[in-house]
């Protein structure tokens, strides 16, 4: 890993989960700290500078997504939720207050650690890269000339559909909200018309996915978002 | 112009009303001015060409007579056969109004509208039979007379001097949505008639002589093409408030309204029927009212029966009916107009007899209460001998009367005995005093015709005994005779007065009573926590009130009627079924099966029809309205306290079933919580230990890793069972939205990506898939269990696939595979909780997938059944409803446009 000594905060009121994150964390050599509550967290937050929080969404002394709005207002770390497999609502109060990804209890430490991963890497590379091409797959997108090409077919994009893929491609592993994409592309006046979204979602896959009623690059997040993957 | 607007009651009233029609079948009215015009004959001929249209046609009843060519005309339609009823020694022929409902035409053949069914049927009218054929749905060609019309009835008896008894309601005529009028002239149909074709050659003389007689049939003809000429106005005009809609027109039709001052017999019913004529004309409502005063109460029986009787016709003839009490009719009759907004009154005229000259009539006291009210007079024939009116005198004096003139005689002698004494000792004018006294007791004591004796007795005894000269009626002092005048008057005054209040003061007394039992009754039901306590109580109210039977008959959760336990008549389950599905008063003193010794009220409540009461009176005859209100009112109590009870039922249950959920939902999310977070850190520490260094030996990674599998499996069963729990207790809103099928496909196939491994897998969706409205993460639930029970019970490298396609209703979508197929036989018991294909089987888990799946597709209106495929393997199919997808998806949104603008 390029990020040695990279700072992550663990907020989750479990002992035990919270042991078993900060050892998976430290078995991969990034540096972990703890704290149980809301408040801890943002104490521990603004004293140790992060460079990503790991947040269960419910704790005692309040709500996850309290902490993720408040975080928002001074650091752009990338944020991880847990949470419970039932409560899609709080995930997405989450997503849309600003964190990036979220993962289901239980989880394995692989898949936590891929996720860490990600995130780490998505932010080192936002501010490094300043390249005008973007390359997945057998796609590639040229953002000066709003170019879109597969597999050096050029494909045929509404202004709808380059939108959302430029949206979704500049935010690589991250979870993005139907609410997010709906205020980006059609405006806040459009908040709840999610099947916009999912309609012209779905002809843009059809442009750019091999298959895409199995994708590899934007994929879906049940009753949530999107997520694009750069590369499976 | 704003007043113009049309009314929004108006017009829901309007819509209902057409929807009703629209349910209802249609009746069609061929009328005629008298028999043999051939309508019969015109009535087969449309229904003939109907029948050649492929309409079904069916002749319910049709009455050929025996003419060659009407019978011809039926031949080839379907007849229904008719029903056999044994009327004392005869059998009688009926229409089967069961068959004709359960065969349920298209159009049913029904001839001579006005006839009367033979006892014992269900209607004692065949016009109700045709309502109720009508109410089925099921159009109806009818014929009839002009004669039979009942507000004709009387005129036309006039005209012709011979009676028809058989009379149809003139609403049923009006109400009819086509009349055809089978016209003849009157020279053509004695043509006709001589040549034998309307009646056998017999008969047709004598019909010649009394009935065909020119002068009958043309003025029997201008009547009937009249009375069509008056039903095409009415349409007319109701096509014209359709159209212009001004409700202006609906207040000043009121403000017109009529009311017929009824008093009973041939009279009452001849002011009937001459308001219910003029309110036809006019096309107003109309009121029928019959005031009971003390001086005019009916005591007798047979002329309460008749005044009944002239009510029960208002009522058939379309008025609102009621009987007042009230000291004086004048003022009763002008309140109730001035209540009711109804500014005619319709009295009758009395051509003959003689009353005292300061006695005003009914029509001129009314005029004097109120002057701003119209009264018309309708001139009343002298009194027509009925057949009632011979025995009328036997019961109007009964024994009691005669004891009350003896009794008269004898307080009046007494009085003359006692006062003899004090001739010397008191004035005349104090003995005329103590004569006015004897009058006042038997007033109070045996009523009106007593004290009206009384007076003249006592005037003779006190001339005789007192007015010099004594034991002669000479008077020698004129004066005396102003003596006799002024105590005689004064008794009459007195005397009437007296008997007046003591009829009052029992009508009073009576009422009250019943006033009291009734509230008695209430309070009680109020207290009742049990159906058959409301039972008994009704029971007990009607047997100590009225000395009538009762049974009461609740309706259960399946709408059967049974009888509750206390009942003290026998009821004839067939009216109180009939009454409990119609929602109206049966049997007995009403139109449907009057022929029951019961009459059967339903038990209305707000919400639906909680039962019915069968009310077997004492005497026969007719109710009165009194009883009527006092047995509706009963009805209506226990109807609301049945409801009440039900409710209270209702309301207890769900407190129950609302504690138990919120017991159940806060269980469920404390168990996930808290079994939840041990399997997560088990999960966990299992993945940290294989990360240890020095790494563990391949023996403790694979115990590590079989650790971490049943973490796993524990946690899918916890969840499949938690999600079960929260399905079943209805704790889980859906979060629908309309979406592309495959975009839930997709995010499916990706989590069960790991388990499909080894399978060739492959997703066919058609093209042409619209959105459909769904909770994403639910409906990806359903496919991943379908997948993963795919992948489980099918042997490595078979094939799965999902495909979808959609119909005109349903989107079907299934996940098919090559495997074993299912166990035949147990398709649907799969889908039950904790069943599996094979009871042992060492495949894993508890068979709670498809319970779930079955769970979710319920709550979206869908379905999922198993299936065995041919050339092997199972497919479950899921059909969603297609509902109508939003026609908007955004890709003409101004903000993409403007934005799109910039960009270039």
């Amino acid at each position: 890993m390029s990020e040695v000594n990279s700072r992550v905060l663990i907020i989750e009121d479990e002992a035990d989960i919270r042991r078993f994150v900060r050892m998976a964390l430290e078995s991969e050599g990034l540096e972990a700290f703890e704290a149980d509550s809301v408040k801890r967290g943002l104490i521990e937050a603004g004293t140790r500078r992060p460079q990503l929080v790991i947040l269960d969404l419910g704790l005692p002394d309040g709500d996850g997504v309290d902490f993720v709005r408040e975080l928002r207002t001074w650091s752009a770390c990338p944020v991880i939720i847990l949470s419970a497999r039932s409560s899609e609502a709080d995930k997405i109060a989450a997503l849309d207050a600003g964190a990036d990804d979220y993962l289901v209890k239980p989880f394995g430490a692989g898949e936590l650690m891929a996720r860490v991963r990600a995130q780490l890497r998505r932010h080192t590379q936002q501010t490094a890269d300043g390249d005008s091409t973007i390359r997945f797959g057998e796609v590639c997108i040229d953002l000066v000339h709003r170019l879109v090409e597969r597999g050096g077919q050029t494909v045929h994009l509404t202004p709808i559909e380059y939108r959302l893929l430029t949206h979704l491609v500049a935010q690589p592993n991250r979870v993005v909200t139907h609410k997010q994409l709906l205020k980006v592309v059609w405006g806040p006046g459009h908040t709840e018309d999610s099947h916009y979204v999912r309609v012209h979602l779905a002809n843009l896959r059809k442009k750019i996915e091999a298959d895409a009623s199995m994708p590899k690059h934007i994929i879906t997040e049940a009753g949530i978002g999107y997520r694009f993957v750069p590369d499976a | 112009m704003p007043d113009q607007r049309p009314d929004p009651d108006q017009l829901l009233d309007r819509l209902n009303a057409e929807e009703a029609r629209a349910k209802r079948g249609k009746l069609k009215i061929f009328f005629g001015a008298s028999a043999g015009v051939g309508k019969t004959y015109a009535m087969l001929g449309v229904a003939r060409q109907q029948f050649l249209d492929n309409v079904d046609v069916v002749i319910g009843v049709v009455e050929t007579h025996g003419r060659m060519e009407t019978e011809v005309m039926a031949d080839g339609l379907e007849r229904l056969p008719l029903r056999e009823i044994a009327y004392r020694d005869h059998i009688l022929k009926e229409f089967d109004l069961d068959a004709a409902l359960a065969r349920k035409p298209g159009i049913i053949l029904m001839d001579e509208l006005a006839h009367s069914n033979a006892q014992g049927s269900r209607h004692p009218k065949r016009w109700q039979d045709i309502e109720e054929l009508l109410a089925a749905g099921i159009d109806v060609y009818t014929t009839v007379n002009v004669q039979h019309l009942e507000t004709l009835n009387d005129i036309v008896s006039g005209i012709t001097g011979i009676r028809v008894w058989e009379t149809v309601p003139d609403r049923v005529f009006d109400k009819a949505d086509e009349v055809v009028v089978v016209d003849l002239p009157p020279d053509e149909l004695l043509e006709r008639l001589r040549q034998g074709k309307v009646y056998l050659p017999e008969q047709a003389e004598q019909a010649t002589r009394n009935f065909f007689r020119k002068g009958n049939l043309l003025a029997l003809r201008e009547l009937a093409l009249r009375r069509t000429a008056d039903r095409v106005d009415g349409e007319m005009q109701a096509y014209r408030s359709l159209s212009s809609q001004t409700s202006a027109a609906a207040v000043w039709r009121n403000r017109e309204s009529l009311l017929a001052c009824v008093g009973s017999g041939e009279h009452g019913e001849k002011i009937v029927r001459a308001c219910a004529r003029l309110a036809a004309q006019l096309g107003v409502s109309w009121h029928a009212v019959h005031v009971e005063s003390p001086t005019r109460r009916e005591t007798n029986e047979r002329r309460r029966q008749g005044m009944l009787r002239v009510l029960k016709l208002a009522q058939d003839l379309g008025a609102t009916s009621i009987e007042l009490s009230a000291p004086a009719i004048a003022p009763a009759l002008v309140r109730y107009a001035r209540e009711h907004n109804l500014s005619r009154l319709l009295v009758g005229r009395s051509e003959h007899g003689w009353h005292w000259p300061w006695r005003r009539s009914l029509g001129e006291a009314i005029e004097a209460e109120a002057d701003d009210l119209d009264v018309l007079r309708i001139a009343l024939p002298a009194r027509m001998p009925t057949k009632d009116s011979g025995d009328d005198k036997a019961i109007v004096r009964p024994q009691v009367r005669w004891t009350g003139y003896a009794a008269a005689i004898v307080a009046c002698s007494l009085t003359a005995v006692l006062a003899t004494p004090l001739l010397g000792v008191l004035e005349l004018t104090n003995i005329v005093m103590l004569f006015l006294l004897a009058v006042v007791g038997v007033a109070l004591t045996f009523g009106r015709g007593p004290a009206v004796f009384a007076a003249f007795v006592g005037v003779g005894l006190f001339d005789f005994f007192f007015v010099p000269p004594r034991f002669s009626f000479a008077v020698s002092d004129v004066q005396y005779l102003v003596t006799f005048a002024v105590m005689l008057v004064v008794a009459l005054v007195v005397g009437q007065l007296t008997a007046g209040l003591k009829i009052q003061v029992e009508a009073v007394t009576e009422r009250e009573r019943r006033v009291s039992g009734l509230y008695e009754m209430s309070r009680d039901l109020s207290a009742a926590l049990i159906v058959e306590q409301v039972a008994e109580i009704a029971t007990r109210f009607l047997e100590v009130e009225f000395a009538f039977r009762t049974a009461v008959l609740i309706a259960d959760e399946q709408d059967q009627l049974k009888v509750m336990p206390g009942a003290t008549t026998e009821v004839d389950i067939g009216v109180a079924q009939w009454s409990f599905e119609h929602g109206e008063p049966a049997g007995r003193g009403t139109d449907t099966l009057p022929a029951s010794k019961c009459l059967v009220l339903p038990l209305k409540a707000t919400m639906r029809l909680r039962g019915v009461i069968a009310i077997e009176p004492k005497e026969t005859g007719l109710l009165g309205r009194e009883q009527r209100r006092v047995l509706d009112t009963c009805a209506s109590l226990m109807a609301i306290s049945i409801e009440r009870i039900h409710y209270f039922d209702v309301a207890q249950k769900s407190t129950l079933q609302i504690e138990s959920e919120r017991l159940r939902n806060s269980l469920l999310s404390a168990i996930s919580h808290d079994l939840r977070n041990p399997l997560a850190s088990l999960v966990g520490f299992a993945d940290t230990l294989q990360m240890t260094s020095p790494p563990p030996t391949p023996q403790q990674q694979e115990l590590v890793a079989a650790m971490r599998n049943s973490a796993m499996r524990m946690n899918a069963l916890v969840v499949n069972l938690l999600e079960m729990a929260r399905l079943e207790s209805g704790a889980v809103q859906l979060n629908r939205q309309w979406q592309p099928l495959e975009e839930v496909v997709g995010s499916a196939v990706a989590a069960s990506a790991a388990l499909l491994d080894g399978h060739p897998f492959k997703v066919r969706l058609a093209p042409d898939l619209p959105l459909v409205h769904l909770d994403a993460v639910l409906i990806e639930r359903v496919l991943v269990n379908l997948l993963e029970n795919a992948s489980k019970y099918t042997p490595p490298a078979t094939p799965i696939e999902i495909e979808a396609h959609a119909d005109s209703e349903n989107v079907l979508l299934s996940v098919n595979d090559r495997g074993p197929g299912l166990p035949s036989g147990r398709e649907e018991a799969m889908f039950e909780k904790f069943a599996r294909g094979k009871s042992e089987s060492a495949t894993p888990g508890v068979g709670l997938g498809l319970a779930i799946c079955r769970a979710i597709m319920q709550a979206h209106g869908g379905t999922i059944r198993g299936v065995t495929r041919s050339g092997g393997g199972a497919s479950f199919i899921l059909t969603l409803p297609r509902g109508e997808p939003p026609s908007d998806d955004g890709g003409m949104s101004p903000v993409v446009d403007a934005i799109s603008e910039l960009e270039k």
